[in-house]
This record gives structure tokens, C-alpha cells and sequence, in this order.
């Protein structure tokens, strides 16, 4: 493998390229400088194999923040879209050409998601732009890249509502997703009075009011809705507001490293079991793999991935990933969002037969992809996914195990208002009304 | 209900004098801003969870903690803080510097995931509402800590030399004591406070690179409101602090509760500007 | 040792002169040899020299170390946004936007400086009313929270703000438009506090910042002047706060924060306190390095930048340019010696 510096400052490391073919060894040794390292290109031997290495590079701008408070949910994702890149190149390329990617850190820094965008779609000539966590980081991101006619895919779950041509989200969006986990918690399981707890900003507002409409709509009561800061971590307060009000479940939309205090918290003064606890959130900053078997058996969350999903093409993903990365922790859906985006986009770059941002564009609706979670297909309408969600619940080995699966479920609310189709230059985000 | 204020407001006052007395030793003895307090915290989780990780008991996992933030503490100030002595702006600009670099560090070492540990199991219903055992381990051992470091400064020799010092080196070094140790010793005790405090909160938040950077401007803002005197001064800002956080983040909700604790503060600042034992001749 | 607060701010030569005029010459022929992203890059340090021009002014000037210039930053983003957004009238709202600054440091500095909180209490208190801002701000994601027809976004704070139009031309400024705009306004300001630092009133400050006791007793009020530089200070922070959200057409709660806080400092102490241009510097290199360092692979950015702030401020505790100017000032002194060694032999 060769690790290539980005343009604007390019070297490369010499000892690096002539390694002929690689070995796991090498791959680790990749990877060691893979969580900062800039461009990550496939080796010489495997470009040789695949006879690529003659063509210029399709190049792939990945903005994402290796340092700062949101690299939990980067690391793998960056590691996870470089092998995306491989396979592609393994497989042939694309276009008969070899795709290399570019990485920039953004350091948890919107000024500098902006400033990146700029630079890989003016000087670096990135044919695609991939990332941004946050929803603040994204709407800095999106009409850079509309204003410079790129093509833009956000690899992670958030509050829904982009109809943007130029635009593709592979990623959970909360109609999707609430819904069914709603169905299951309060329909099935017939838990009637819920109490919301959300983190306070534009997803967990969304998720607790598509919370409350779909509570609401079984006849089952909301009976407290709370939103906290992010950076809150002493939740005795609200422990105490919970026993008062004695729900039968607890839901949860509570984001990020502070916030997993709350399951540490809950567990050490009402317990699951006696209070059930379920969440949209729970898995995407690999809390399962951090938290105790106890704070983690029997949280219900509804997900479109997760490692032990039981099927070939999970477990498949999973040990591979693991092989390349050199990690052997739990992979976790944010990972295989930066998988699946990377190649459905090169799907789209296939039925287009062009990495131009506007074919691209234009082509990506209807796209589908056999990923690891099931089914991928890209809805024209809307550019977001319609694919499987699984009902999983905790267990004891910091995994989750399946309950039941909601097959192929379609950002239906979004379409209602969204149709790139007839309308290609909307870039609205829309609000549901709810 | 009564209970529950009661719980409540002893739990948020003994978190934030706990995350605060390490800070304030050094602010109120030295006149060090120490902005790479809430990296010694992190780094007393991180040692925490490790001795625990090995199987060492919890008690055990927590001195160990606490010693090695300590003389983690010694290290730093013999290589950065001894040469800033004066100049507090510069202190302000290193210490900042050195929390990036733990940062960095740990975040290299470690991985950028939260490590847990398990703490002291079990609950208490008082009054219907069910509480955690180890909220009340966390009250008892801040009163300790307080009370330990009370003992030192005021009944002990080393205490009456430390004290000496602080007030008029020049005096305390032409009597014959070793100032540089004085000062070396001391910013050691607060590091080693950082690193308590940090190992008590592992089992409640876990371990992460970035924890320091939620506690920091608390633990400051708390500081400084509290004025000269490290000791009696942070317990009387924890106590009206932490008073108007639990009550109000009960009430209403935890923005709330933050948003008032500064305003209070702001007022406070207003109605004290040198801080609430500002005047205060004597004491600790 | 004892490093001074600030400098002397006698009035500039004509090296100076010519230097500005220099400086103008380049920024207008800038365009035409660098690329667009380039241009971007620049723009922003620009701002963010802005921005560290009010710290080093306030703090260089007088002596008062505020911890919040992002009070002020903030609420000039926000409040050229909000107005913008209402009104569409963009150069109008970028001026209310540093009124909207300047009034708040009129109000937090009366009630500081007039309450005669001083000192380290003086940063605290700041710093604690830009954390203030930052959580009420950070509050705000719920739909109810709407100024005019701008929804306020909380934490993902307020993404698609339209450009700057300025009267006389039909289209916003382009890239190339806010270079020259934050460029010129980076020089202009530079001029205008390095010139207002030469008058008499410069001098009642550099007089106060040294002795604020003597120069009551000379008859000066001190607090009212401290005020006023305050206010200026203020209005100069939210003005970059305004060209900010100009430049990358969003603005957001971490404009108030801790770090960004910090950062002010960090810019100011880099290049030095003692002068006006430091400061401008210090931002510049600390910007650049952190997105440079971005694009490199050196894996966590804050290690290397932790490293090069400890090294800083142990080697080069004055700053980059006082020492600079140190070092240039011996060597000619060097030089001199030998020439009239020479002459003497």
C-alpha cells in the first residue's frame, strides 16, 4: 500500500511504492498512519493486478474529523471508505481507472469542513466529496459544493429533510427509523407511557417529536419529553424526575461520549429491569462496545446495521473489515456507512459510464447495492436510501442480538414533500410538520 | 421529595468541589491557571480504569490513580511550570498547550472510544426514589479529600512551611527552605487532586480523551468565584453552586441549571470582584 | 523576568507608510496569481487577524485582558445574520451588526470596568459571559426559538447566509469579492487603532496601561477611557464576526466558545503583545498551521500544535515579532559597532 499526499503538497513515500503485492502485514502497517495519513491509494501490485496503474486516479475528497470530540464516530468510517476504495481498485477500477482517496481532518471544525470543501473541489479536483458528521458541519459543506457543482454524500444518520440533487445521504433518517422502533416497543411489547430524552439540538428535537407522533398515534401517552446539552454528563436530576413520573419505557435520542454516562447512570440506580430502555441512537458511537454487559443486555434499538446481524454478508463485512483495519473491536454501523456510500456511488458512477459531478448526479436515483445491512437502493425521489431496519436488543457479549426485521423501508415522509426528479434544483431541507 | 433536594444538591456540590479543588490549590497557592486540569482528570480516569482493567480493587485502582497524576504533576512542573513562575498569561498559554498534547497523546494511545469501569455496585431507595450507592461513595470521598487537605494545611509542619511560602517566598527561602521544592510539591498535590477526581468520575462517565475539556471551565469558573483561599473558599462557591444547579436543573431543566450557575456567578463577580474570600484576612 | 504589557505606540515613519501602502498595492494584484481556494484561506485569516487586532488593541492598548472577545465576535455574526436574513440589506446589517457588538461591550464593560472588577476577575468575568452566550445559544435548536423569519438552530447553528452586497454592484461579493473586502477591511482597521494609538488618546492609554493609579491622580478618568477602548475593542471583534459570516455564510454556537476563546489569546501571545501587527501574524501562522497540519497525516493535530505552544512559550516568551524585531535591532546594532570598530582601526 502507498500513502500519498495530498495535492498542493505532493510527496510520496518511496520506499512505500515499490513494494510489489501486499500482505496483512502491510495492510496494518497501512493503517497504523491510516488515522492521519492523507490519501490512501491502493498499492502499486494491486493496481498492477488489476492492470489500472497506468490511468489517472479518480480522486475522492473524504472530510471527516480524525482529532476532536466527533472522531468516534469518524475513525472507522475513514478506515472503512479506504477499503471501499480497495476493493473497488480490486475489482477493476472504475471506468478502467483506479480511485484514490484524499483525507482531510477537519478537527471537529466547521470553519474547516468549509475551507476543505473549497479546497478539494477548486484546487485538489476531488471528483467526489465525502463526509462531514454533524448536521452543522454538512449545511456548511452542502452549498459549498452546490456552488461549485460537485456531487456531495453524507455518510451518517441525522434529522432528515435534504432534497438536493447534488446530494446523497446513505444513512438512516428518523421516520425510518422511529417508526418501526415505536411499533415494536409500544405496539408490540405494549409499553404505553414513554418518557423522551433527547439530545439538545436539531436531530434529537426531530427524533423526540416523531417520537411523540407515532406514541400518539397507537393511543399510548408521552408522558415527559427532555432535551439535554451535549456535553452534560451528571444526569442525577433527571434520574430522579424518571422515578417520579414512573414511565414504562424510556426512550432515548441522546448523542455522543457524555451522554453514554446516562446508561452508566440509569443502570446504577433503576435499572432496565425494572424501566426498559430504547433508543435511535444507541450502537452509532459504539456505546454497546463500551459499556458493561449489564448497562448493555436488553437495550432495544432499531439500526440499519450492526456486526452480529447473523447474515452471510455481515459477518463477511465484518471479519474482512477487521482483517483490513487491523482492529479487532466491534465495527459498528458509522463504519459501514462510509462502505455502503462509497459504493453505491461508484454504482452510480457505472450506470452514468462518468465520474461528472452532474452525470453522477443524475444517475445515482435507483441505484441499489447488496451491502452488509441488506438491500440498498437509492430513492430517485429523494436521493436517500430505502433498505432494511432491524430491531435489535443488547446482550452480554457488547453486541446486540436481532429481534425482528422491517424490510426495505423507504424515506417515505421526505418523499412527501421531495421530488428531485421533477424538481433537480431544490436544495431546501425540509421540516417535517408534525 | 425532601430527600431527594437533599440528595440531589449534596451530589452536585461534592462533584463540583471535587473537579474544583485541585484547581484551586494551585490557582490560590501558586497564582498557576492551570488549563491542562480537566488532562489530569482524564489522565486519573485513564489510570483508573487500567488498575482496574488489571484487577486491582476499586480503593486500590483510585490511590494508584491519584499517585501517579501526582507525580505526573512533579514531572510537569519541573520541566514547564518552573520556568513560567510570575507570568500568568504564559502559564495560561503552556498549559493550554500541554492539554492539547495529552490530548493528542491519549487520544493516540488510548483510541478515541471511552473506556469504562465498574464502580461500587448497588442502590439505595430512600423516600420511592432509588439512588446509587456510588453517588454517596462520591460525597464521602470529596468530604475526605477536603478534610484531608484542611488537616495538612492547617495542623501539620509541612502545611505551616507550604503556607509560608505561598505568602512570602523571600522570607521562607532566606529561613532556609527549599522554595523550588515548596512550589514542586504543591502543584504535585493538585495535580494529584486532578487525578482523584478524574479516577472517581471513570465509573460514571468513563474514561475519553476529551473528558477534561466538560469540567474545565466549571471547575474554573468555580475558582475563581471562590477567591484566595483554595479551601474554605471553593467549598462555599460548590456549596452555592452546586445548591442552584440541582435545584434548578430538577425544576427545569439542565440548560437551565447551567445558564443560572453562571449568571449567578456573573452576580457574584459583580457583588465580590476579588471573589467570595477576597476580604477574607486568614483562614484556608 | 518582566516582559512588558505593550508597546510604545509612538508615531509611525515613513517606513511604516510605505509599508501599508505596499501591503495595499499587494492585496489588490493578490487575485490575479492565486486560486480560488487559496483566496478563501486567505480570507479567512484576514478575519481572524480582525479579530486578534481587538484583543492586542484592548489588551496591548490598555491592559485589560478579556477572555471574551467571542462575546462580541458571536454577537456579530449573529446579528448581521439575523438582520440580513430579515432584511436583505447586507452592507446595513454589517454595520448594525458592529453596533450590536459595541452595545453589548458598552453594557458588560460599564458594569465591569465601573464595578471596578479587575485583573484576572475582569477575564473570568468574561469568559464566563461568551460560556453564557455559548449555552443560551446552544439552547436555541427548538422551532419556537425565531428572530424575524430566521430560525435561531441552536447547536447546528445558522448554515445559507446570503453574500455581501454592496451598493453600486448588481451581483454579492464572490470569493474574490471578500478577499479584497476582509483584506482591505484588515488593513484599514490595522491603520486606523495603529494611528489612533499615536494621539493623545493612544497615549492616556499606553499611560494608564502603566500606571492607571498616577494617571488618576493626574486627573484622568481612567475608567471612562478604559471603556471606551473597551467598546472600540468590541465593535472591532463583532466586525469580524459579521465578515465572518460573510465569508463562510454560516455562523454557529462555537463561534462563543471555550476554545475559540482561547484561541484569541493564543493568536495575541504567538505574535507578540507588545505590538499592533504581532497579533495579525500570530493568527496567520496559527490558522494556517492548523489546517495545514489537517491535510499531512501527522494523526492527532492537537498533539503537534500542543508541542509547538509549550516550545513557544518557553523559547519565544515575548512573541514571534518582538523578538523578531529584537533580533533584527542587535544585529544592526552589531553591525554599527563593527562599522565604527572599522572606522576607529
Amino acid at each position: 500500500m502507498s500513502i500519498k499526499q495530498c495535492p498542493g503538497n505532493r510527496w510520496t513515500i518511496p520506499w512505500k511504492n515499490k513494494q510489489q503485492g501486499f500482505d496483512v502485514m502491510n495492510r496494518r502497517s497501512f493503517l497504523r498512519t491510516a488515522s492521519g495519513a492523507l490519501a490512501f491509494a491502493s498499492g502499486a501490485g494491486l493496481l498492477a493486478k488489476a492492470g489500472l496503474a497506468e490511468e489517472p486516479a479518480i480522486k475522492i475528497a473524504n472530510i471527516l474529523d480524525a482529532t476532536g470530540g466527533l472522531n468516534v464516530y469518524s475513525l472507522k468510517q475513514i478506515k472503512a471508505t479506504a477499503m471501499a476504495v480497495d476493493d473497488i481498485n480490486a475489482a477493476g477500477g472504475l471506468l478502467g481507472r483506479p480511485v484514490e482517496v484524499m483525507f482531510y481532518d477537519s478537527q471537529s471544525n466547521n470553519q474547516l469542513n468549509s475551507q476543505y470543501t473549497t479546497q478539494a473541489l477548486l484546487r485538489d479536483k476531488a471528483d467526489v466529496v465525502l463526509g462531514g458528521i454533524t448536521s452543522a458541519s454538512r449545511e456548511v459543506m452542502r452549498p459549498i459544493v452546490q456552488k461549485f457543482k460537485g456531487f456531495y454524500i453524507y455518510n451518517s444518520l441525522y434529522e432528515g429533510g435534504v432534497c438536493d440533487f447534488r446530494f446523497m445521504c446513505p444513512g438512516l433518517v428518523p421516520d425510518q427509523q422511529v417508526q418501526p422502533l415505536i411499533e415494536y416497543v409500544v405496539g408490540e411489547k405494549g409499553l404505553k407511557r414513554a418518557y423522551i430524552l433527547a439530545a439538545d439540538y436539531n436531530y434529537g428535537q426531530l427524533t423526540a417529536k416523531w417520537m411523540q407522533k407515532f406514541i400518539r398515534g397507537l393511543g399510548a401517552e408521552d408522558v415527559a419529553v427532555e432535551f439535554f446539552p451535549l456535553d452534560v454528563s451528571n444526569f442525577a436530576p433527571v434520574l430522579a424526575r424518571i422515578q417520579d413520573v414512573k414511565p414504562d419505557v424510556v426512550l432515548s435520542a441522546l448523542v455522543g461520549d457524555a451522554h453514554m454516562s446516562f446508561y452508566r447512570q440509569y443502570e446504577t440506580s433503576i435499572g432496565k429491569k425494572s424501566i426498559p430502555i430504547a433508543s435511535t441512537t444507541y450502537g452509532l458511537g459504539r456505546e454497546n462496545a463500551v459499556l458493561s454487559p449489564d448497562e448493555n443486555e436488553g437495550l432495544i434499538v432499531a439500526t440499519s446495521f450492526f456486526d452480529d446481524l447473523g447474515t452471510p454478508a455481515a459477518s463477511d463485512f465484518v471479519s474482512r473489515f477487521k482483517a483490513f483495519s487491523g482492529e479487532d473491536d466491534y465495527v459498528g454501523e458509522y463504519a459501514e456507512y462510509g462502505y455502503r456510500g462509497m459504493m453505491l456511488w461508484a454504482e452510480a458512477v457505472r450506470k452514468a459510464g462518468s465520474v461528472a459531478a452532474d452525470a453522477v448526479a443524475a444517475a445515482v436515483g435507483g441505484v441499489s447495492y447488496q451491502g452488509a445491512g441488506g438491500l440498498y437502493t437509492v430513492d430517485p425521489q429523494t436521493h436517500h436510501l430505502t433498505m432494511d431496519v432491524h430491531i435489535a436488543s443488547g446482550n452480554r457479549s457488547g453486541s446486540f442480538d436481532v429481534i425482528k426485521s422491517f424490510s426495505q423501508r423507504a424515506p417515505t415522509d421526505l418523499q412527501a414533500v421531495c421530488n428531485l426528479i421533477e424538481n433537480p434544483t431544490d436544495t431546501t431541507q425540509y421540516e417535517p410538520s408534525l | 421529595m425532601i430527600t431527594t433536594y437533599i440528595y440531589l444538591i449534596a451530589y452536585a456540590v461534592a462533584l463540583l468541589a471535587l473537579i474544583s479543588l485541585g484547581l484551586s490549590v494551585i490557582f490560590g497557592m501558586m497564582k498557576v491557571i492551570n488549563l491542562a486540569h480537566g488532562e489530569f482528570m482524564m489522565l486519573g480516569a485513564y489510570a483508573c480504569v487500567y488498575c482496574s482493567s488489571l484487577g486491582l480493587p476499586f480503593w486500590a485502582s483510585l490511590i494508584v490513580a491519584t499517585l501517579a497524576v501526582g507525580c505526573f504533576g512533579l514531572v510537569v512542573e519541573r520541566l514547564l511550570i518552573r520556568h513560567l513562575y510570575g507570568r500568568i498569561v504564559d502559564t495560561l498559554l503552556a498549559t493550554w498547550g500541554l492539554s492539547l498534547l495529552l490530548i493528542g497523546v491519549s487520544t493516540a494511545v488510548f483510541g478515541p472510544q471511552a473506556r469504562s469501569m465498574p464502580g461500587i455496585p448497588g442502590t439505595v431507595a430512600i423516600g420511592g426514589t432509588t439512588m446509587s450507592v456510588y453517588s454517596f461513595v462520591l460525597i464521602g470521598v470529596t468530604i475526605l479529600m477536603m478534610l484531608v487537605t484542611w488537616l495538612i494545611a492547617t495542623r501539620t509542619k509541612v502545611g505551616l512551611v507550604v503556607r509560608g511560602t505561598m505568602q512570602r517566598p523571600d522570607i521562607a527561602g532566606a529561613l532556609g527552605i527549599n522554595t523550588n521544592l515548596v512550589y514542586m510539591g504543591t502543584f504535585g498535590f493538585g495535580a494529584a487532586a486532578a487525578g482523584l477526581a478524574g479516577a472517581m468520575l471513570a465509573p460514571l462517565t468513563g474514561a475519553t480523551p476529551l473528558m477534561g475539556a466538560a469540567f474545565v471551565s466549571k471547575a474554573f469558573i468555580n475558582v475563581i468565584v471562590a477567591g484566595g483561599l483554595p479551601l474554605i473558599g471553593t467549598s462555599l462557591a460548590s456549596a452555592m453552586f452546586g445548591t442552584v444547579d440541582a435545584v434548578i436543573s430538577y425544576l427545569a431543566s439542565s440548560v437551565a441549571g447551567e445558564v443560572a450557575v453562571l449568571v449567578f456567578a456573573v452576580v457574584l463577580l459583580r457583588m465580590l470582584p476579588q471573589g467570595i474570600t477576597g476580604r477574607f484576612r486568614r483562614g484556608f | 523576568m518582566i516582559y512588558p504589557v505593550g508597546g510604545s505606540f509612538l508615531r509611525p515613519g515613513a517606513p511604516w507608510w510605505s509599508a501599508i501602502v505596499l501591503a495595499f498595492v499587494l492585496l489588490v494584484l493578490a487575485p490575479r496569481g492565486l486560486d480560488l481556494a487559496l483566496q478563501y484561506d486567505l480570507t479567512s485569516i484576514f478575519i481572524c487577524g480582525i479579530l486578534a487586532l481587538s484583543m492586542s488593541f484592548l489588551w496591548g492598548g490598555v491592559g485589560i485582558l478579556s477572555f471574551g472577545q467571542t462575546i462580541f465576535f458571536g454577537l456579530g455574526g449573529y446579528g448581521y445574520t439575523i438582520l440580513v436574513m430579515n432584511t436583505d440589506a447586507s452592507l446595513m446589517s454589517l454595520v448594525l451588526g458592529v453596533l450590536v457588538g459595541g452595545g453589548m461591550a458598552a453594557v458588560l464593560g460599564y458594569f465591569m470596568i465601573y464595578g471596578r472588577i479587575n485583573d484576572i476577575y475582569l477575564s473570568v468575568v468574561t469568559l464566563v459571559v461568551t460560556l453564557i452566550f455559548e449555552k443560551m445559544v446552544r439552547a436555541t435548536s427548538g422551532p419556537e426559538y425565531v428572530i424575524g423569519s430566521v430560525r435561531l438552530n441552536g447547536q447546528n447553528g445558522i448554515p445559507g447566509i446570503p453574500g455581501l452586497q454592496l451598493p453600486f454592484l448588481t451581483e454579492p461579493l464572490s470569493i474574490e469579492g471578500v478577499f479584497w473586502f476582509a483584506g482591505g477591511a484588515l488593513l484599514l482597521t490595522y491603520c486606523g487603532l495603529r494611528l489612533l494609538m499615536a494621539t493623545r488618546f493612544g497615549r492616556i492609554l499606553v499611560g494608564i496601561r502603566e500606571n492607571e493609579q498616577r494617571m488618576e491622580l493626574l486627573g484622568y478618568d481612567t475608567r471612562r477611557y478604559r471603556l471606551i477602548t473597551f467598546i472600540i475593542s468590541g465593535g472591532v471583534a463583532a466586525f469580524a464576526g459579521g465578515l465572518f459570516a460573510v465569508w463562510g455564510s454560516f455562523v454557529g454556537p462555537e463561534m462563543f466558545n471555550l476554545s475559540q476563546a482561547s484561541l484569541i489569546v493564543i493568536w495575541v501571545i504567538v505574535g507578540g503583545r507588545t505590538t499592533l501587527i504581532g497579533p495579525i501574524i500570530g493568527a496567520a501562522l496559527i490558522q494556517y498551521l492548523t489546517k495545514w497540519l489537517g491535510t499531512v497525516g501527522v494523526g492527532q493535530v492537537s498533539t503537534v500544535m500542543g508541542a509547538i505552544l509549550i516550545v513557544f512559550v518557553l523559547l519565544f516568551p515575548r512573541g514571534l515579532v518582538p523578538t523578531l524585531g529584537d533580533l533584527l535591532s542587535r544585529l544592526r546594532l552589531a553591525q554599527v559597532a563593527q562599522r565604527s570598530l572599522k572606522d576607529a582601526k
